[in-house]
């Protein structure tokens, strides 16, 4: 009989078989659908929480504009200059060409605990959406110290949307998918209209009064009590690695295998820039003109009535589906037996427990940062894999070479990146970039080790 | 057909954002310019959700 970890590794085959092979030439899109995809996904429910909450921290008005500037090039340039050159090269999963270098059982772990991160993160999006389905039964909204529920009508709002979002998910997502899809243009008029519409409220008479006003009124660089007081720098790391695992964690090699070019890499700044630089600006100015309330549903439906708290539950409503059901299927590889309805269940019963707790909301930037960080060092080893191995005279994708189920310089790689990261006297915001090149040498070393013994000469530079 | 339903999409996005810059300039109420919005907003989803329809028929 097999171990366990072979069942989960074979059992998590199975369920990306579709995905095995490379992408065949005639499947590649154009740069159109990738403008598209990236503008779609990065305008979820969690947007209407991050911008109040570089307000809350006291960010100033020029730290704002200047560090998401600089922070989403930073992503964007990520993107096109670490993902997308091995997507098209590859033309794999980040799954199936980690599965070489790390092993199936190695992977396989990754995988769950890419799954328990899914469900926390779709925790917060159907707490999101719950301050606006409390709206009408004038519920108590979370505040930013809260961490347990703070009323009774709290608790059974999360528990009816996440009940639904569950039972939604179970169906089958492909129809949330779609509905999505159409919902992104409008869901951004939905954030600049409802941010134009409250400008007279913070007293903006003219174009010329807006500067004045954002200083003052808006983003005054003075934090909320009890918070702590974010910089500049804070605003850089945040807006360029608040999607992380996506691209220095290559998780995107799975959406960006499919483009012509690796220059559609730079796709991602539809969604940087059109997504993520005009919803937190725009989130941030209705918080302000709410009188600094950070729940998302009243301040959407203070900016834009009924469209706007509608606009918050499908926000968090279609980014919260795909992610739980991608955390039941990630579950359905440590349950064998197990139909997927069930697990998918289990991960919305778990999710939907998680977001009883407004912390998780609240909380969300650490949350965000730990998210990446924890998913980080995989794709430091997967570049240090592809590009510096055989630079260095030493195999690439050693694990598949060597039938080897647990590659132990790419488990040394990622766990010993999150202890080095961690002791390191900085915030969480900032510990990602030491990590990603501590993960890396890390990689290299401990490869060159592994293989001492059984030096393949390199094949030469990847092409 | 496809062009109604294009022309419907198309008032929806309008009636989601012409409105909030005239409340920005004075010249609209909030509460009209947030009926505005929700009228645009039934307009756009079910435009679209038909026009979804029929490209998935073809």
């Amino acid at each position: 009989m097999k171990d366990s970890s072979s069942s989960i590794s074979q059992k998590l085959d199975a369920l990306y078989e579709f995905d095995r092979e490379r992408v065949h030439e005639n499947s590649l899109h154009g740069v159109g659908k990738f403008l598209g995809v990236y503008a779609g996904e990065h305008i979820a429910g969690t947007e209407y929480v991050i911008g109040p909450l570089f307000v809350a921290h006291g960010v100033t008005a020029g730290d704002f504009f200047l560090g998401l500037l600089l922070g989403n090039m930073l992503a964007v340039l990520s993107w096109a200059f670490v993902t997308a050159p091995i997507a098209v090269r590859t033309r794999l999963t980040l799954y199936w060409h980690l599965r070489k270098i790390a092993g199936p059982k190695l992977t396989a772990l990754y995988s769950i605990v890419n799954a328990v991160m899914f469900c926390f993160l779709a925790g917060s999006m159907i707490s999101v959406s719950a301050t606006a389905i409390g709206l009408p039964f004038n519920m108590t909204m979370p505040t930013l110290s809260d961490v347990y529920p703070n009323s009774i009508v709290w608790v059974v709002v999360v528990l009816l949307v996440g009940s639904a979002v569950t039972v939604l998910a179970i169906l089958g997502f492909e129809k949330i998918s779609k509905f999505s899809s159409i919902a992104s243009p409008w869901m951004i008029l939905v954030f600049i209209a409802g941010a134009i519409a409250v400008l007279p409220t913070l007293g903006v008479k003219s174009v010329g009064d807006l500067w004045n006003v954002a200083n003052e009124k808006i983003w005054t660089g003075i934090p909320f009590e009890g918070q702590t007081k974010f910089t500049f720098w804070h605003v850089l790391f945040f807006s360029w690695f608040c999607n992380l695992a996506m691209h220095l964690g290559m998780a995107d090699m799975s959406l960006l295998r499919f483009a012509k070019k690796w220059q559609y890499g730079f796709a991602s700044a539809a969604g940087m820039f059109l997504g993520h630089f005009v919803a937190w600006l725009s989130s941030s100015v209705l918080c302000a003109a709410a009188a600094r309330s950070v729940a998302p549903g009243p301040i959407a439906y203070m900016g834009a009535g009924i469209a706007g708290a509608v606009s918050v539950v499908i926000a968090g409503w279609t980014t919260a589906n795909p992610t739980l059901y991608r955390a039941g299927l990630a579950f359905q590889v440590a349950t064998p037996d197990w139909k997927r309805w069930k697990v998918t269940l289990v991960a919305g019963i778990v999710t939907t427990l998680a977001a009883v707790f407004p912390a998780l909301m609240m909380k969300l930037l650490d949350f965000v940062a730990l998210y990446g960080l924890l998913l980080m060092p995989m794709g430091a080893v997967i570049v240090a894999d592809y590009w510096l191995l055989p630079r260095l005279g030493l195999k690439s994708q050693y694990a598949e070479s060597r039938s080897i189920g647990f590659s132990w310089p790419a488990l040394i790689a990622w766990l010993g990146t999150l202890v080095a990261a961690f002791a390191l006297p900085y915030e969480i915001f900032f510990i990602a970039l030491p990590g990603w090149f501590i993960a890396v040498i890390l990689f290299v070393v401990l490869s060159a080790i592994q293989q001492k013994r059984s030096l393949i000469p390199s094949e030469g530079s990847p092409s | 057909m496809k062009t109604i339903l294009n022309i419907g999409a198309a008032l929806g996005l309008i009636l989601t954002i012409v409105p909030s810059v005239l409340v920005a300039t004075g010249e609209l109420q909030w509460q009209t310019h947030a009926n505005l919005m929700t009228a645009g907003m039934i307009l756009w989803f079910v435009a679209m959700t038909l026009q979804s329809r029929k490209r998935t028929e073809r």
